[in-house]
């Protein structure tokens, strides 16, 4: 199995890692390489860098996919979107809304607006809603999703079960029940509970969060057989997740555990690409002693230089070694650092090239 | 400049930067370098799981503190400890009378709903910690390993949008009393940590201009973490280099050097370049820590940095004499 096997065989791309490893640069790549191939392809990326907005030729990314200009005669189409956690949540809020009254109550709700920006989980909740939409409401042949920079990469996963449990909320329940006749000694703890909360941070934000779950009424239904979808569909076959890593020990840890946790929930890892590897220029003397033997000259140098390198890559072969295990037979794609900036589409092109063309030498 | 002087310029240093920059890496140096010039030093941690821990060789950081050094002779304590959201929301809660159902906040998922409703609250009751931590006085220096990247404007950010968004009552006072710290150069400085690399730069630059203007938190030098010392020896061809010290190559050792040295010239311009385009876009000093040829920094590699930066904090200039 190659990656460039894994790419062709795969609807959906989820590239997943932590922050500062090249996860939006690989899913643009793995994007554009489909796409080069024939097919159509979209990435949402969640905040791209500028200079990955520009590399793209686009000026500014929306939250609806727009069409990257400038691929070869004989490509696919190649797609690309930046997610809007807010209007893609103020969609599903339409959707699932019973009226026009209902949307509005809940769009205008403080409380509402407040669990787009500040509700840990929402955007992982919402790439995955937006996934979903390209997926299986678009005519995309594969959509390649960035997952967003969090220190627990399997928030992705447990993002929509969790936003739906956070959405069906008790407290609302409990509070309701009285006016529902139903036995009050146990609402009163939880009364008890909200006054004293209004106390601390003040009434009238308690008062929003209840008017909130209150118009919400109705709709946790529908929230949670969408997220119980978008679970089933990151369990197909033809969904890949794709881990990213850096060469570092710290990173390779991470992935590491976030493999195991994969596995956990039955999720194959389906390929390893470790970005900013160290070439090591060949490994046959110990240019460590020669660079002792001649410092103080240009030779000195180039041998320091060669002996910084081999002992870096050396380093990062060895902790590479325990992930590739553990996560075999996923291919494992070392993608050397490069010596250019991706600065448009053809250094994207290029990093692509070393990412699919290391691609067949470097199984484990 | 005295790297105690420095050190001790503000008695918080908020440590940010872009994920894999090397952020957690300069908050382990700097603690380090405070101890070695004699300051009783803590780190906070306000994320949990970082690699911060390990880097010291310790067991995950936890709520209560811990010690990393020992004090010693012209050494300065290290402890550790973390702050983490979610418990300082629930200390603030207890503080304030709802101790007793402090347990039902969690399991009826209570606290969800206040950190919703409440935007920056869990923020502003981690940095109101950190501000008490600094009033007791016990440390030196308190190093805090800020969030990654984006997070950390919000995080900082969080005190000005709550003294606006709930005028009175204690969240309002405990706004104010952040801010206070944040705006005080002589209580509190960020460092931003970039690596000399396009991306990670130009997001350092966004982030200095926003803390600048929308927090008014003093910023400190940026450092640089990884940047590939020059050797001029590069320039030459191996062959000739060969020559020079009276040795012949092997063909296929000279272009193992020559590819090396290439490659490395080639990175170091790249370097180079962003190291400038930075100087000329924000105008803060910059601490230029060396690249460590490890894929693992364990405390070698740590002691290195650390060495690295007090080495730079001497080459500022001493205020005292401009």
């Amino acid at each position: 199995m190659s990656l460039e096997s894994v790419v062709a065989q795969s609807h959906v791309i989820v590239c997943c890692g932590s922050g500062g490893v090249g996860k939006t640069t690989t899913a643009a790549v793995i994007a554009l390489h489909a796409a080069l191939q024939g097919r159509k392809t979209v990435v949402v990326t969640i905040d791209p860098a500028r200079r990955l907005a520009d590399a793209l030729g686009l000026d500014g990314l929306t939250n609806e996919p727009a069409q990257i200009p400038g691929l070869p005669e004989g490509s696919g189409e190649m797609w690309a979107m930046m997610l809007d956690t807010k209007a893609t949540f103020d969609g599903l809020v339409r959707r699932y809304a019973a009226d026009s009254n209902q949307t509005e109550q809940i769009l205008e709700n403080s409380f509402y607006r407040n669990i787009s920006t500040s509700l840990s989980g929402t955007q992982e909740y919402m790439a995955s809603e937006k996934l979903y939409e390209l997926a299986i409401e678009s005519d995309y042949d594969l959509v390649v999703v960035d997952t967003p920079p969090t220190r627990n990469a399997l928030d992705f996963l447990e993002a929509p079960r969790r936003l739906a449990k956070f959405l069906d909320h008790r407290i609302y329940k409990v509070l309701m029940l009285p006016t529902r006749g139903i036995v009050k000694a146990v609402n009163v703890a939880a009364q008890t509970l909200l006054r004293s909360i209004s106390k601390v941070v003040g009434t009238e934000v308690i008062a929003d969060a209840i008017a909130f779950f209150g118009a919400f009424e109705g709709m946790e239904q529908g929230f949670k057989e969408r997220a119980a979808e978008v679970d089933s569909l990151l369990s197909q076959p033809d969904t890949a997740f794709i881990l990213i890593a850096s060469p570092h020990a710290d990173t390779m840890a991470e992935a590491q555990f976030f493999a195991a946790r994969l596995r956990e929930l039955k999720i194959t890892v389906r390929a390893l690409i470790i970005n900013r590897m160290q070439p090591s220029f060949g490994d046959n003397h110990s240019p460590e002693d020669l660079a002792e033997r001649y410092a103080g000259t240009p030779l000195g140098e180039q041998y320091q230089c060669l002996a910084e390198a081999q002992h870096l890559a050396r380093g990062e072969q060895k902790h590479l070694l325990g992930l590739a295990q553990e996560l075999a037979p996923a291919p494992v794609v070392q993608v050397p650092v490069q010596a250019f900036e991706v600065s448009n589409m053809a250094t994207l092109q290029m990093l692509g090239q070393a990412m699919f063309d290391t691609d067949v030498t470097s199984e484990p | 400049m005295d790297p105690k002087q420095f050190l001790t310029t503000s008695g918080v240093i908020i440590v940010a930067g872009k994920g894999g920059v090397g952020k957690t890496a300069v908050s382990a140096a700097l603690a380090m370098a405070s101890s070695s010039v004699g300051l009783r030093t803590l780190i906070v941690e306000v994320e949990g799981k970082s690699g911060l821990a390990s880097l010291f060789n310790s067991a995950q950081f936890s709520y209560s503190e811990i010690q990393l050094v020992e004090p010693s002779l012209g050494v300065g304590e290290v402890r550790a400890r973390t702050v983490l959201p979610e418990d300082a929301l629930l200390d603030y809660l207890k503080d304030h009378g709802l101790k007793r159902i402090s347990g039902r906040l969690v399991s009826t998922g209570a606290l969800d709903v206040v950190a919703t409703a409440v935007p920056g609250i869990s923020d502003i009751l981690v940095l109101g910690k950190i501000k008490q931590l600094e009033r007791s006085r016990e440390f030196d220096l308190i190093i805090v390993d800020a969030p990654a990247a984006g997070h950390a404007i919000t995080f900082l950010r969080s005190a000005s949008g709550l003294e606006d968004a709930v005028k009175v009552g204690p969240i309002n006072s405990q706004a104010k009393d952040v801010l206070a710290l944040l705006n005080d150069p002589t209580r509190c400085r960020v460092l931003l940590v970039t690596s000399p690399e396009e991306t990670p730069v130009n997001e350092l630059i966004e982030t200095a201009y926003s803390l600048e203007d929308e927090v008014g938190v003093s910023l400190g030098p940026v450092v640089v973490n990884g940047v590939l010392p020059e050797l001029p020896g590069l320039q030459a061809n191996p062959l000739e280099a060969a020559a020079q010290a009276g040795v012949e190559l092997q063909p296929s050792e000279a272009q193992n050097l020559a590819d090396a040295a290439l490659f490395r010239l080639q990175r170091t311009a790249l370097q180079r370049a962003q190291l400038d385009r930075m100087a000329q876009e924000l105008p803060l000093p910059q601490l230029l820590l060396p690249y460590v040829f490890t894929s693992e920094l364990g405390p070698d590699g740590l002691a290195q940095l650390s060495n690295g930066l007090l080495a730079k904090i001497r080459d500022l200039p001493d205020p005292s004499r401009s």
